[in-house]
């Protein structure tokens, strides 16, 4: 009985700092933002008192469906392309030398370890009207002299994909070095294509990490914010944009967490969406595994 | 014997790998380039200098930015690294109905955008200097306002999340029979715990701390949101830089960011290798 006691003090001591750090600093916050949509705003800047539905209305904005839709595609564009690249790099990665495999990975990290501000600077430099590409372009004649490649949402798209592709690199190669690839000698033995193979069987077999990825990349992607402000312009703002622009150009924070509170819902429909996807799936790649195994 | 058909044959993963790898380093290297280049728009080469490395030296903001950015990383990293390691022993130690609950607050921030997080917790920050910033005045004619203890509060937690995951990786690794052996043989639990626990779980706490260094060092989102106004770190400066200043100064003090961050990968690498 006592020591029961003890158990159970032992483990509020370990658990009570951080559980209470995080419920003051990320769970009231994250509640706030869904309770501010219903303020509104004083003129100040600041939250005003009492209750309103007037912010809500406010986010039937003309421009907004737009901003939404473009939110979605750059989103699922660039995490699309991500896995797209992270699939055959993975499979690679799992099949080389360790010392390669090493190199490699080191190779892939360390632009995840650079600054972020610094990497999207980079693009800024490389597709400026003065910089290297254009000036490449502009030689063979693909480009108007003085165009810039900046502020499209193709530029956006390269520079989340430059960005976030490390994110799904790296939970599809640590599902391609479990994957059992002699798996794949038996399918072809058994005369599937080497296609069929790769889709049939290595693809199922790696499922949780490409779902990883997914999560990993859609999530940063949809609340992007510096990428299109920086080397988007006007033409390819995001709900991120919005969001920063309504706190801190137009100080309306009720609008602003509106905003965000739809942002939250975009974001939690793909994970919902995933999670439950992946949790039907894993069963399914869990006995194709050990069937494979036995047949071994 | 057979070798693999797939590997034997297709040349395409092979292809897409390189060419990432080049994808990823050609803007860096163009950045690098630039940097020693005369001409300020880059493009094309007008010589070799050093000027813009002088320009950035004498530009005190840049130190102020810096301090400020060492200090808050200094203080969050090792208040991350304390909250999120006994976060990870609480996990890893007890499987409950609080620990499930535990495990979810601390995974969750991973997964939400960090424009959310900024706004969310500027939102808290404001609401509570509403609240208690008359009382203040009254009792002690003080004033809370954003800067850089807001700008630390929000990095402890997002770093403690990171730190709480890797040391949980670290402790998953480890085989507690060496810790029952060493009670068999004469340890208290005290002694047991940080003579075997502890040395074993070290390099996921270091490599924990170093990430959240990096990730603080590296964080504009969250930090702009709660900085307010006067608060300046390295990434607000490059920010500011980026949209209003000179491009080829930037350009050199992203070399040097980029020498300090092969540097840290090297001995996180070191860290995390001697595991195996």
């Amino acid at each position: 009985m006592k020591n029961s006691t003890g158990k159970k003090l032992n483990e509020l001591c370990l658990t009570a700092p951080s559980m209470i750090w995080l419920i003051l600093w990320f769970v009231i916050p994250t509640v706030l933002v869904f309770l501010m949509a219903f303020k509104p705003v004083d003129p100040w800047g600041g939250i005003g008192s009492g209750w309103t539905l007037q912010t809500l209305r406010d986010l039937s904005n003309p421009n907004y469906p737009e901003i939404v839709v473009r939110t979605l595609l750059l989103g699922v564009g660039s995490t699309a392309i991500s896995i797209l690249i992270a699939l055959p790099l993975g499979y690679y990665l799992a099949r080389v030398s360790k010392k390669l495999r090493d190199l490699l990975l080191l190779l892939i990290i360390i632009p995840f370890w650079t600054n972020f501000l610094i990497r999207i600077f980079a693009w800024k430099v490389l597709l400026h009207a003065e910089g290297p590409l254009a000036h490449f372009l502009t030689f063979i004649g693909l480009l108007k002299p003085d165009a810039t490649l900046l502020y499209n949402p193709w530029a956006v798209l390269a520079v989340m994909v430059y960005s976030y592709l490390p994110f799904a690199i790296l939970p599809v190669y640590a599902s391609a070095e479990k994957f059992d690839f002699s798996l794949i000698d038996a399918a072809q033995d058994l005369g599937a294509t080497r296609l069929q193979a790769f889709f049939r069987v290595f693809l199922p077999g790696i499922s949780r990490g490409i779902w990883t990825a997914v999560i990993v990349v859609l999530i940063p992607a949809l609340g992007a914010y510096l990428i299109p402000d920086l080397v988007g312009g006007t033409a390819s703002e995001l709900i991120g944009d919005k969001i920063a622009q309504r706190t801190f150009i137009d100080r309306n924070l009720p609008h602003a967490s509106a905003l965000s509170a739809l942002l939250m819902f975009v974001v939690m429909i793909p994970i919902f969406f995933v999670v439950f996807f992946t949790g039907s799936r894993k069963s399914i790649t869990g006995t194709r595994h050990s069937r494979g195994v036995k047949q071994k | 014997m057979k070798d693999h058909y797939l590997t034997k044959r297709s040349f395409f993963p092979k292809f897409v790998t390189w060419a990432t790898i080049v994808f990823f380093y050609i803007p860096l290297l163009v950045v690098a380039v630039n940097s020693f280049n005369r001409s300020k728009g880059g493009g094309v080469w007008k010589g070799f200098t050093f000027q813009w490395y002088r320009q950035l030296f004498s530009d005190s903001r840049i130190w102020e930015a810096l301090r400020n950015t060492l200090v808050i990383a200094s203080i969050a990293t090792v208040a991350a690294t304390v909250l999120g390691t006994l976060c990870a022993f609480a996990l890893h130690r007890y499987r409950n109905r609080l620990q499930k609950t535990h495990y979810m607050l601390v995974y969750l921030p991973l997964i939400v955008p960090d424009i959310l997080r900024g706004i969310s917790m500027l939102l808290l920050f404001v609401l509570l200097f509403a609240w208690v910033n008359p009382l203040l005045r009254q009792t002690l004619g003080i004033r809370m306002n954003l800067g850089i203890t807001t700008i630390i509060i929000a990095h402890i937690t997002f770093c403690l999340s990171y730190v709480a995951m890797v040391v949980l990786g670290r402790l998953q690794d480890f085989d507690f029979s060496l810790y029952e052996a060493a009670l068999d043989l004469g340890a208290n639990k005290f002694q047991a715990f940080l003579k075997v626990v502890v040395p074993a779980i070290m390099p996921g706490i270091l490599a924990g701390a170093l990430l959240s260094f990096t990730l603080s060092l590296d964080d504009y989102v969250i930090t702009f949101f709660v900085a307010g106004k006067g608060s300046l770190t390295l990434p607000i400066y490059i920010y500011g830089s980026m949209k209003h200043g000179n491009p080829a100064v930037i350009n050199a003090l992203s070399v040097i960011l980029l020498i300090v961050t092969f540097l840290t990968v090297y001995v996180v690498q070191k860290l995390l290798e001697d595991k195996k």
